[in-house]
């Protein structure tokens, strides 16, 4: 197994922070190298050095022997490097794309044709030739970025976050050509946020806060984990299971998953008995295969980082509210972004929307907390439409996005005074309830600083708090928890439970297909329709079949995608 | 409800002061325009180099010349041999104007006869030539007036007896400074606003204000209040600068100086909103600013006289904010304009106004989603 990139004591610091700190590793040809950790981890800052855009503080890179200082040309020819965000030109055919890379590679004129063609045809874009690059979906740009990126045969191939808004369809795809990309003697670095990819890597170098945690094949790693995860099954509440699960010294995890609640034992210790964690009297305790995120989260569980205490406090709110979509409609113009959804929401429920960029998940969620007005049908919050501007339902609604809509020149304390006033809270009230976000959230150390500034777990939390300091019946989230690790996420959903054991109802779009397990129901939205909404065991169930006895939820995914594509052909 | 409407106004003027940015934004380049124009935009002509072509030698032409060598304006005389090297120094730009005085001069004034002189002029910078030609024409006068007296002669029976109101010395700073309160408070008003929503937008915050029980109207009132205040406070600054620094008189009423403050922000305020709404970038917002400032700028009055303009443009400039605080500024620093006079030039601003505001609220409506 030849190495291909020898990374020796590197830092990399910008400003005060510093995003890598003594890295070493090795990148093999032929093998795909997983760089997995949460945003801010040092990925990308990573990835560019390889590719020789920044320069290491400290330390050496070389690829294929050329340092990355030094010798940044013969680097050059040696790499093929896909930027995050798709380094393409968007108002460029898909042809021009191609023969734009050709030229700025060197690619020899009468090479081109052949080259495009096995290209095209490899990324699966035969007959896209003449779309504007702009104009396809999250999946195909991914594919045509990676297309370009392999211009010039590569030994190295660097991807930063290809599968981010990719669907799951697509980014079965994109591992497929990478694993034949493997097979053929190239070395691929593969960063990426999602665990799940990280089990699908030959090796992986796991990340966190600048600093190497581990370097190494994550079946090893994973099976450390073997026999000490346990699925609890056949309880009525499993959110109180969750609770007294976690409430146990020796369970390290208990996540909801689906109907159950999966568990993660200390070393050596007895799986629990069913009867401790809950008083349903069918429930069974059975083992499960380990995951590597049990590997991970045991890893950041020994960083000093503080992990906050479980939410003790209670919702003014909690009456919980009815959310119904009848015939929910929206176009841009020709385009049919929304077509037609259906769906009612009960008082308390956890609901998931999940789909990939442009699906029409968004779109569908906006409509439904008013910041977009539906082109057909209706979208009524407690029975009240929100689009026709209801102030007073509005003030029932807490919302959260993905940017976290913080003041980042603000501090804490100030975007905190800033939400209570808004929502009202005035006097003692609005005291009290900022007193009590900032003991909640843990944010006393914190106040005075600018909410810019801010760790991204202490942003989310901020964000969390100024979204529900007023006591909504319902909230609104969308895409909560894209690029934080799972401690922060499993921290985020602590909350979101608690309170929705209050009664209060959730709404939110993912695109973390585990994520969408922590859901009572899950809708898949696929071009503008939903094509399922059941809770996340009976979507699995819907496509067990001999071949897949036990189909996880990308599996479901996948088929119900499929279905619904042969459906709209036929 | 006025509880959320003052939440916002905080968090607006926080955000404007904290953010390192926008604080340099108020104060840096209003005070560097502030000197910048001030010195530079003057109309006063000193320092004029001049060339002389003396074929003459006679004791009349010497006499001619040293009028001029004493004038203040005139600070440097240079002695030319022949047409050719006048010619030349016109052409480098040596010199701004040239004095050509002729064999006969000093002949034809002994002979008690009339003796014209030439003045080449550098056209290619027509208003200072002029400013120069008309000092020329002074001396020259002066210098007739007392040729006709030494002859015992009766002077000429009509003669100009010149007194300039209000600007008495011709200062031009005088004129500009107080221009400067409008134009200054006018370019930090409109930028201050036109940014506001554009911010939130990049931010994601904007939405996060929609879903919050804020009704739109209360939104825009949560963005005009803080740029009024900001537009009043660097007026006033500008104001006492241009007491305490530039010592250029303030004899009108304060209260009515602030009324017309208060009507111009009010209308250029609504302009920025206007372009906050349609824009979903700070960067879109700017380039919105400066495709308005650049030319209401030149449309004010400010650089060139509205009377200069063809009629059609003249009345375009009545929908101006800026030219009417021009007049109010000019009329209230250097004579004590009377309420009802400064109200001709306060109403057309409230009705701009009341066109901008309403019409930003709507566009905003509009561009919500």
């Amino acid at each position: 197994m030849d190495t291909l990139s020898v990374i020796r004591g590197v830092t990399k610091r910008f400003g005060e922070t510093t995003a890598l700190d003594d890295v070493s590793a090795t990148i093999a040809a032929g093998r795909i190298t997983g760089l997995v950790g949460a945003d801010g981890a040092g990925k990308t800052t990573l990835v560019r050095l390889l590719a020789g855009l920044l320069l290491p503080d400290h330390g050496q890179i070389t690829v294929c022997g050329h340092d990355s200082v030094t010798a940044t040309d013969g680097l050059h020819a040696a790499i093929g490097y896909m930027p995050q965000r798709f380094g393409l030109y968007e108002d460029l055919s898909v042809a021009e794309n191609l023969s734009l890379y050709a030229e700025l590679r060197g690619l020899a004129p009468s090479s081109h044709r052949a080259t495009f063609e096995h290209l095209l045809d490899f990324s699966g874009l035969t007959g896209f030739e003449t779309r504007l690059a702009g104009r396809l979906s999250g999946g195909m740009k991914q594919k045509l970025g990676l297309a370009c990126a392999l211009i010039a045969t590569p030994r190295l191939l660097l991807l930063d976050e290809p599968s981010v808004g990719v669907d799951p369809v697509s980014r079965r795809e994109l591992w497929r050509m990478v694993h034949g990309l493997a097979e053929d003697g190239v070395g691929v670095l593969w960063s990426t946020a999602y665990l799940d990819e990280a089990e699908r890597c030959h090796s992986v170098l796991l990340l966190d806060q600048g600093r190497l945690l581990r370097d190494g094949d994550p079946a090893a790693m994973t099976r450390h984990f073997e026999g000490r995860s346990f699925v609890v099954r056949g309880m009525t509440d499993k959110r109180a299971t969750q609770s007294a699960a976690r409430a146990r010294a020796d369970v390290t995890d208990a996540l909801i998953q689906g109907a159950g609640v999966r568990l993660v034992m200390v070393e050596n210790a007895a799986p629990p008995l069913a009867s401790t964690l809950t008083d349903s009297p069918g429930a069974t305790v059975k083992p499960a295969p380990p995951r590597f995120e049990d590997a991970f989260v045991a890893l950041l569980e020994h960083r000093d980082a503080a992990i906050p205490p479980l939410p003790t406090w209670r919702p003014r709110g909690g009456g919980g509210i009815t959310v119904e979509a009848r015939g929910l409609t929206r176009r841009f113009g020709d385009f049919v972004a929304v077509d037609r959804v259906d769906f009612t929401m009960a008082a308390g429920e956890i609901l998931g929307l999940l789909g990939p960029n442009g699906a029409g998940k968004s779109t569908t969620f906006r409509m439904l907390c008013g910041l977009l007005p539906p082109s057909a049908g209706e979208a009524r919050t407690a029975g009240i439409d929100l689009a026709r501007a209801a102030p007073e339902a509005r003030q029932r609604l807490g919302y959260m996005s993905q940017k976290f809509s913080l003041y980042p020149d603000l501090s804490v304390r100030q975007n905190l005074n800033f939400f209570a006033g808004v929502y009202g809270l005035a006097g003692p009230r609005r005291r009290d309830a900022i007193a009590r976000m900032i003991e909640v959230f843990g944010l006393g150390r914190m106040v005075d600083r600018n909410a810019g500034g801010l760790p991204l777990g202490f942003k989310q939390r901020l964000a969390l708090a100024a979204a529900i300091m007023h006591g909504p019946d319902i909230l609104f989230l969308d895409e909560p928890t894209s690029g934080v690790d799972p401690l922060v996420r499993r921290e985020f959903w602590g909350h979101i439970n608690a309170m929705a054991a209050e009664g209060v109802s959730v709404l939110v779009t993912t695109h973390f297909l585990d994520e969408a397990e922590y859901c009572d129901r899950i809708g898949i939205i696929h071009r503008g329709r939903m094509i399922a909404l059941d809770a996340p065991d009976a979507i699995k169930a819907g496509i067990r079949s001999a071949t897949l006895p036990d189909p996880s939820l990308e599996d479901a995914f996948v088929a119900l995608v499929e279905r619904a594509d042969r459906r709209r052909e036929s | 409800m006025p509880g959320r409407i003052l939440a916002l106004i905080i968090k607006e003027m926080l955000a404007v002061w904290r953010d390192r940015k926008s604080r340099f934004v108020l104060i840096v380049p209003p005070l560097i325009q502030l000197v910048v124009f001030s010195y530079a935009a003057t109309y006063d002509v000193t320092h004029v180099t001049m060339a002389v072509l003396n074929e003459d030698g006679g004791l009349a032409g010497r006499e001619l010349l040293a009028r001029f060598e004493g004038a203040p304006a005139f600070d440097r005389i240079v002695r030319v041999a022949d047409e050719k090297q006048m010619a030349a120094a016109i052409d480098s730009r040596a010199v701004m104007l040239a004095l050509r005085l002729p064999q006969d001069f000093s002949r034809r004034i002994e002979a008690g006869g009339s003796a014209p002189v030439q003045v080449i002029l550098d056209g290619r910078r027509s208003n200072t030539a002029q400013i120069a030609m008309g000092y020329a024409n002074v001396i020259i006068t002066a210098h007739n007036h007392e040729l006709t007296a030494a002859r015992g002669l009766t002077a000429a029976p009509g003669a100009l007896a010149v007194r300039v109101w209000f600007n008495p010395n011709l200062d031009s700073l005088w004129v500009v400074v107080p221009g400067l309160v409008g134009i200054l408070t006018q370019v930090v008003a409109l930028v201050v606003t036109a940014l506001s929503v554009a911010r939130e937008r990049e931010l994601g915050t904007f939405e996060q204000l929609l879903v919050t029980p804020l009704r739109p109207w209360e939104i825009l009132l949560g963005k005009t209040a803080p740029a009024l205040l900001i537009g009043l406070i660097e007026g006033s600054i500008i104001l006492m600068a241009a007491q305490l620094w530039f010592q250029v008189p303030f004899i009108g009423s304060i209260p009515l100086l602030y009324g017309a403050l208060v009507a111009f922000l009010l209308s250029i305020i609504g302009v920025g909103l206007f372009i906050s709404a349609v824009s979903s970038t700070q960067q879109q917002a700017i380039l919105g600013a400066f495709f308005f400032l650049v030319p209401t700028m030149t449309l004010s009055g400010f650089a060139t006289p509205v009377e200069n303009m063809p009629d059609w443009l003249q009345v375009a400039t009545l929908a101006n904010p800026i030219r009417h605080i021009l007049t109010l500024m000019h009329g209230l620093f250097l004579k004590d304009l009377p309420a009802a006079q400064a109200w001709d030039s306060i109403w057309p601003m409230l009705a701009i106004a009341a066109v901008t505001l309403p019409g930003a609220a709507w566009l905003f409506r509009k561009r919500l989603y």
